[in-house]
């Protein structure tokens, strides 16, 4: 079975991202970026699956800048991923538009499984893998903290507001990733030169006839209103009365 | 605009998560509801209660018993046909769901809006709540889930609500609920309580958090939160996490002990109306958002604080 991951490129997650003063967004100029961690975790339960003989062939696909191909495709390469696929664009693409381009990728490559991240870390939609299971016609195993190949099946468990639950979906299916799933290996240097040797397919937007017309604008991004500074107190006992004077002991 | 507001339920009573979003649809117009699950005829009738609702559409069948988003989706596609709009809470029921309509229906979800501007502007968080965009959408219809925290919560009562049968849509047999863990709590939930303590990776071993964290929350009658370290480390259930990937919570006072305040965490706990820390760095960036500070050992303090109160 082939299995798909679909990976971005986004804001390193431990840079603190600052909001330009004109207020157009944010700024990312000179700033680390690396792949989303939900996407590692979702490279990472893919080669497990191949190391474990459930899957075959691991195809990574980005849809970015040119960069992203350093950035992102060579780690999860790296990782473990077989080839890549670039779809490259300069103009950002909502998640519909995504979801639409990995419809028409899927198309082409078959794959028996689609994993992705639960959101991304810079717009924390947790849309593309939703609206791809949609677009597809398949069945979804969202927030997944556990994936099990059975035959012609999968089992999900997902993470849930009030603990866990467990699907079982029909394969062909798509499966986006919690943090729980696993822990994502580190990409070896000897992994990152040889990765290097592994093909990625230069594609663009316009190859897949997609129409990537953002329908949502952005009027303005501006930063969330500051906190007063607080105040530090002596001792437990004028915490107590503190927490007293607000009447909630 | 005809708005159609998803129920969040468990098959028994109405979740607090939909009367936020039932604010949130008021103000974009009529309010009609969607009650879809097994056995529902109660919740239908408490949903019928909400104040300032019109129609609640009933969906009584077993395909909708788990909320598959395979069998529910299409059965609220069916409903955009006479709503301009459908709202969602942010649950992982809503987040499941919604995405799901929205790519069937052709158009871009708004997700976790925090305010309406306008009927086709919104504001939500992006990069974990360090910037709040503003939105404006061309799409015909709307597809939005609500972050309960930055709503009011409509009156569960004083509505009159009619309920009407819908046709199910049926089982798409893509899909199969195979069994759940429930955490059980007699302690307030998580996302609607009043007072919040939560514990970080200070508190070193599962023993020690049950130890010092549960006897606090239930001495101010609080839910007990956890940030993703002491979650990692498999002190505390992981829905016990409130961060950018875990709950999302806004209460009255928000207790942190032994929690350091990174980026993630704080995304999750910052609209708090008070937020106390007890942690022995005084450097720790929790310190920059918290009311009220106290700098010390957790293992003297927090015992010392419950004795107390």
């Amino acid at each position: 079975m082939k299995v798909l991951v679909p990976v971005k490129r986004v804001l390193d997650y431990n840079v603190k991202p600052r909001v330009k003063a004109d207020g157009t967004g944010v700024d990312l100029a000179n700033v680390k970026m690396s792949m989303n961690p939900f996407d590692e975790i979702a490279i990472e339960e893919a080669v497990r699956l191949k190391e474990k003989g459930a899957a075959t062939e691991i195809v990574v696909v980005t849809i970015g800048v040119a960069k992203a191909e350093a950035d992102v495709l060579l780690t999860a390469r790296a990782m473990g991923a077989d080839r890549g696929i670039l779809i490259q664009t300069d103009d950002e693409v909502e998640p519909l538009a995504v979801a639409k381009l990995l419809a028409k990728v899927a198309e082409e490559e078959q794959p028996g499984l689609i994993i992705l991240g639960k959101q991304a870390i810079d717009d924390d939609s947790n849309q593309t893998g939703q609206m791809l299971a949609a677009l597809l016609g398949w069945a979804q195993g969202t927030f997944a903290s556990k994936v099990e190949i059975a035959g012609d099946r999968v089992h999900v468990t997902r993470e849930i507001d009030g603990g866990l639950e467990t699907v079982d979906l029909k394969l062909p299916a798509i499966v986006t990733t919690d943090l729980r799933l696993n822990e994502p290996r580190y990409a070896t240097l000897p992994n990152i030169m040889k990765a290097k040797t592994k093909p990625v397919a230069k594609k663009t937007v316009a190859d897949y006839g997609v129409d990537v017309t953002p329908r949502l604008k952005t009027l303005k991004v501006v930063e969330p209103a500051k906190r007063q500074a607080g105040i530090k107190v002596g001792s437990v006992d004028e915490l107590v009365e503190k927490l007293k004077g607000m009447g909630v002991a | 605009m005809k708005t159609l507001v998803w129920v969040e339920h468990d098959n028994h009573s109405v979740k607090d998560a939909t009367l936020s979003t039932v604010t949130a649809a008021a103000k974009l117009g009529d309010v009609h509801l969607l009650v879809a699950g097994k056995g529902v005829s109660a919740v239908a009738e408490a949903a019928a209660q909400i104040a300032g609702v019109g129609k609640v559409h009933v969906a009584d069948d077993a395909a909708y018993e788990h909320f598959l988003a395979e069998n529910v989706a299409p059965l609220v596609v069916q409903l955009m046909d006479n709503h301009d709009a459908v709202l969602f809470p942010a649950t992982t029921t809503g987040k499941n769901v919604a995405p799901r309509v929205a790519a069937a229906l052709d158009v871009m979800q708004l997700s976790d809006i925090l305010s309406v501007e306008g009927p086709d502007t919104f504001t939500r968080p992006i990069y974990a709540g360090n910037a709040i965009a503003t939105v404006q959408t061309s799409d015909k219809k709307l597809v939005i889930t609500v972050r309960g925290t930055a709503f009011d919560k409509a009156a569960a009562t004083g509505g009159s609500g009619a309920v009407e049968a819908v046709a199910a849509a049926g089982d798409k047999g893509l899909s199969t609920f195979a069994g759940s863990e429930i955490a059980t709590s007699e302690r307030p939930e998580l996302t609607s309580a009043k007072i919040i303590v939560s514990g970080g990776r200070a508190l070193g071993s599962q023993e020690q958090f049950h130890a010092l964290i549960d006897p606090l929350a239930d001495k101010l009658g609080a839910a007990v939160g956890a940030s993703r370290a002491a979650v990692d480390a498999g002190y505390a259930p992981n829905d016990y996490q409130v961060g950018q990937t875990g709950k999302i919570v806004a209460p009255m006072v928000y207790v942190a002990v032994g929690i350091s305040g990174a980026i993630q965490h704080l995304a999750g706990m910052k609209d708090s109306k008070t937020i106390v820390a007890i942690n022995k760095d005084e450097d720790a960036p929790i310190f920059q958002v918290a009311d009220i500070g106290l700098v010390g050992d957790l293992f003297t303090l927090v015992p010392e604080l419950t004795e107390k109160l």
